[in-house]
């Protein structure tokens, strides 16, 4: 969600605790929190332990909110973190600092050429596809499918996302091609697939 | 792809392309490469597609009733519950 789209809520009510406030934040950004974390993590029992942490901290948090980015920015910062602490759980042995897999600096240069993009609707978003679909981001190293996630999921901006990453935009637009690119990529392998089943 | 730095400089400016956030300039110098290029016009295409898919499949996923009702118990919101 970006700040266009975001409510307008009293930041002195919700410094202040109101109940009511706070409620009507957490309504309207629950299911992307929820989303980002399921994508993260791929697992619903781990997005819902990151959604409520998410809003746990910002209650705590939300009396010393300063306010330099939009709320709607400032908790997919928070739901971020929560969902890499919750991935270096899984892998001890990836330091946190580390800020995950590793990625190959090199440039991506596309290898598939089919163009898949005349399939029907029905067979680009069957169940299969969305599975797939899920599989492939689930590919990406961390600091790519957070970008994409954040970018071309949530539909942040460049700068939001920089904002709710704490990186440069030169950064983020060089992260979200590498990830754009690479899962074209995959998705060209499977919907390929598709593509000469259909002209046999 | 063959022309080989058309390709590669198309491919640097691909994400504000698709984005639609690229100079007039340079956005008709990448279609008048397309035009020509079938390997890129496929990538700008299934690129788009891709980021279209990935948009759409995502855009329908509410955080489910039982999940919500849970989150405001730990929040100690329960009289919210019921919208």
């Amino acid at each position: 969600m970006s700040e266009s789209t975001s409510q307008a809520f009293s930041l002195e009510a919700l410094r202040a605790g109101d109940r009511t406030e706070f409620a009507r934040l957490v309504d309207a950004h629950a299911s992307q929190i929820y989303r980002l974390a399921l994508k993260m993590l791929a697992d619903p029992q781990d997005a819902e332990d990151v959604l409520q942490n998410t809003f746990l901290k910002a209650m705590q948090a939300l009396p010393s909110f300063e306010g330099r980015s939009s709320l709607s920015t400032w908790l997919y910062r928070i739901a971020v973190n929560e969902s890499l602490m919750t991935l270096r759980r899984r892998k001890p042995e990836v330091s946190i600092a580390g800020n995950g897999d590793a990625v190959d600096d090199d440039d991506y240069v596309p290898t598939q050429f089919e163009d898949w993009c005349c399939l029907p609707e029905k067979e680009l978003l069957s169940s299969e596809a969305r599975t797939y679909l899920d599989q492939a981001i689930r590919q990406l190293p961390e600091k790519l499918r957070t970008v994409f996630i954040l970018r071309d999921i949530e539909g942040l901006s460049i700068r939001e996302t920089s904002q709710a990453l704490d990186l440069t935009e030169t950064a983020v637009k060089t992260r979200l091609l590498r990830a754009r690119l690479r899962l074209r990529e995959y998705l060209s392998t499977y919907y390929g697939e598709r593509l000469a089943k259909e002209s046999t | 792809m063959p022309e080989k730095l058309n390709c590669q400089t198309l491919l640097a400016s691909l994400s504000d392309y698709v984005d639609g956030v690229l100079g007039d300039a340079l956005c008709q110098e990448i279609e008048r490469h397309i035009a020509a290029c079938d390997n890129c016009r496929v990538v700008v295409d299934t690129l788009k597609k891709t980021i279209y898919l990935y948009h759409e499949t995502a855009a329908t996923t509410e955080v489910p009733i039982d999940v919500r009702a849970r989150l405001f118990h730990r929040l100690d919101l329960d009289d919210f519950i019921q919208k």
